[in-house]
């Protein structure tokens, strides 16, 4: 089977490339737009980008806490119920 | 009276007569009661229609403002949308379950009264069920007797609340409720339960998910947006209502990143949004906010369900470790469930974006800085759960070997609508804040506004793919609040069982045994061979007569002195 041209790693690493520029582009963005609607840390340069991450790489690790306590095989509550 | 059918009842009538039809007359009513509902919405007045007293109470069935419009006109788009997606479906209950369903759910918006809204509340609870049961599966039907156990106690809640409204006030309008007494506490919890509020949210990802393909996308309108609407019409500015929301909108996304049936993760994701409403049931920005984002929120939310309910019909298969890499032979499904994913993200020239800025701003302009922070940081997590790992899960992922087609033409077709409606309204949305009920002043289209949430997001997406091996999906589950009746409950009662068996087991042996005791002590005394059994001698009884006629003489002296 010929492997998608979505998924051969060179398209991979063209796409990995693409995107870094696109998120450089947002950041540079804030150059030419930037409004003082905001006070406090949400005005603060590039909000978006470092708030983004950080928001997302807390609540991944937040949710990997809390998995240890409360995750379960799938079957849990079919050994039961069926 | 007037010339006006009530929308929701058309589509009531129509479910019952869908059970007796087959074939294309089916087809027709499927298609034609919703989009006849939609023509009504339209064209009805601002003004109360239908007015009557009932038990000396006086009743209001059929009142129209801007905001009962707005919702009676997306729920029945909704269900003009999930009909033409679920006409391949095979059972014929499910259909006409949705529909009084849904019918219902238009009867509580455009309700004036409470006894009315108690009335479709309850028959929502009952359509709902059974699209649930239609699902023919043992395990829908488990999921679908604990749905109705929640709602029929959210029922009896929100009633016990309205009889002590009704008899404090002797009004039944349905108009602002101050929380000043128990009873309109009660009103409030029966109308967050059904919005899937802390501690109850565990309804909805675990029923939802068990309907049929089809089944889920209508559960996913109705019940919460219903719940939203009472709650916008009941407690506008109730602050507590912030609070609920925001811990709605972290529950979600926590869930949902840990979920691993992809129809799970669509369900923990409603919850989240709905989360969202709340935060903006405030001032009239975020009340206009709170609208508009369960308008566009039903349209992308369903589009979401629909392409994996295409996935679940083409290969029977939910769970994200078992999907992956089916861009190749359903790229409909792909590209719309994208256009769902972008949308509920509130990516720009979405619907989302156009509808949870609102929401943003409101809170902005209350000065809630923190409020607002908290709401940024969700949008982030909105994309994270629902915007990249839906699709990616599904679609890319690994190649999991499948290669199914695209679905059939009226599931293409409604994904088409859908999809079409979710980048329309975010490109023209003049005619969805036409009909807010408040007048707007917003512009969503600022530079520093799309500039930042691009930012927002796309960095969201880059640390879904740095943490991505932290995501990884494993055959799991996760503890929701339903352990408390599906488990904890069932254990508290096998454990008080065995403390009554056995305490009872003690106590009667005990008094067994202590009959058996007293029995044989008897025995020795009283039985065949005991002493009072045998026969008494003369000198025993020559014994006790001396002592009888001593006593006798004591007491004769005794007395005499």
């Amino acid at each position: 089977m010929k492997t998608h041209w979505l998924v051969r790693p060179r398209t991979i690493r063209l796409l990995w490339m693409v995107f870094i520029i696109v998120l450089a582009a947002t950041v540079g963005a804030e150059f030419f737009v930037h409004e003082p609607t905001h006070e406090g840390i949400g005005g603060s340069f590039g909000f978006g980008a470092w708030f983004g991450f950080g928001a997302c790489a807390v609540l991944i690790l937040v949710a990997k806490g809390l998995a240890v306590f409360i995750k379960r095989p799938d079957n849990y509550y079919n050994v039961r119920d069926d | 009276m007037t010339d006006f059918l009530h929308p929701g009842l058309v589509l009531i009538a129509a479910g019952l007569v869908l059970t007796l039809l087959r074939g294309r007359a089916r087809t027709v009513l499927t298609l034609l009661a919703p989009a006849g509902a939609v023509a009504i919405v339209l064209a009805m007045p601002e003004q109360v229609l239908w007015q009557g007293t009932f038990l000396g109470y006086s009743v209001t069935p059929f009142a129209v403002d801007k905001l009962s419009r707005l919702f009676a006109l997306i729920f029945s788009l909704m269900a003009f949308g999930g009909g033409l997606f679920a006409l391949r479906q095979a059972n014929r209950a499910e259909l006409p379950a949705a529909f009084v369903y849904a019918g219902s759910a238009i009867g509580v918006t455009l309700a004036g009264d409470l006894l009315t809204v108690f009335v479709f509340w309850e028959l929502m609870a009952v359509g709902s069920t059974l699209v649930i049961w239609s699902a023919g599966t043992r395990t829908a039907y488990r999921a679908s007797m604990r749905y109705a156990m929640v709602h029929l106690l959210g029922g009896v809640v929100l009633m016990a609340g309205i009889v002590g409204h009704v008899a404090t006030t002797g009004s039944t309008v349905f108009e602002r409720i101050a929380l000043d007494s128990p009873a309109h506490w009660l009103i409030l919890a029966g109308f967050l339960i059904n919005a899937g509020a802390p501690p109850f949210s565990a309804w909805l990802p675990d029923a939802y998910p068990e309907a049929s393909w089809s089944g889920t996308v209508f559960l996913s309108a109705f019940t919460t947006k219903t719940a939203v609407y009472v709650l916008l019409r009941g407690f506008p500015g109730t602050e507590i209502l912030v609070y609920i929301g925001l811990v709605m909108v972290f529950y979600g996304i926590v869930y949902a990143l840990l979920e691993n049936d992809m129809r799970r993760i669509l369900a923990y994701s409603i919850v989240n949004q709905v989360g969202f409403m709340l935060v903006g049931i405030g001032t009239q920005m975020a009340l206009n906010g709170a609208a508009a984002h369960a308008f566009t929120h039903i349209l992308y939310k369903a589009l979401l369900l629909m392409s994996a309910g295409a996935v679940l019909y083409e290969t029977g298969n939910r769970k994200c470790t078992d999907l992956g890499g089916l861009f190749r032979t359903m790229p409909l499904t792909m590209v719309c469930g994208t256009i769902g994913a972008l949308s509920i993200s509130a990516f720009p020239l979405t619907s989302g974006f156009v509808s949870k800025s609102m929401v943003a701003q409101a809170a902005l302009d209350g000065h809630l800085e923190i409020v607002w922070l908290l709401l940024a940081a969700a949008s982030a997590g909105v994309f994270l759960h629902a915007g990249i790992k839906f699709p990616w899960f599904v679609f890319f992922q690994k190649d999991s070997g499948l290669r199914p087609p695209d679905p059939p033409w009226s599931q293409r077709l409604a994904m088409l609508f859908f999809a079409a409606l979710c980048i329309g309204l975010g490109i023209f949305y003049e005619p969805l804040y036409r009909r807010l009920p408040f007048p707007v002043d917003y512009v969503p289209y600022t530079g520093a506004h799309v500039v930042g949430m691009l930012q927002l997001l796309l960095f969201s997406g880059l640390a879904f793919f740095v943490m991505l091996p932290l995501l990884k999906r494993t055959l799991t589950i996760t503890l929701d609040t339903d352990w408390i009746y599906r488990r904890l409950g069932p254990a508290l009662i096998s454990a008080l069982e065995y403390v009554i068996v056995t305490v009872d087991r003690a106590v009667r042996s005990a008094t067994l045994a202590t009959t058996r005791a007293g029995v044989r002590i008897a025995g020795l005394a009283l039985g065949e061979h005991g002493r009072r059994a045998r026969a008494p001698t003369t000198a025993t009884m020559v014994m006790w007569i001396a002592v009888l006629l001593t006593l006798y003489l004591l007491v004769y002296f005794a007395s005499r002195r």
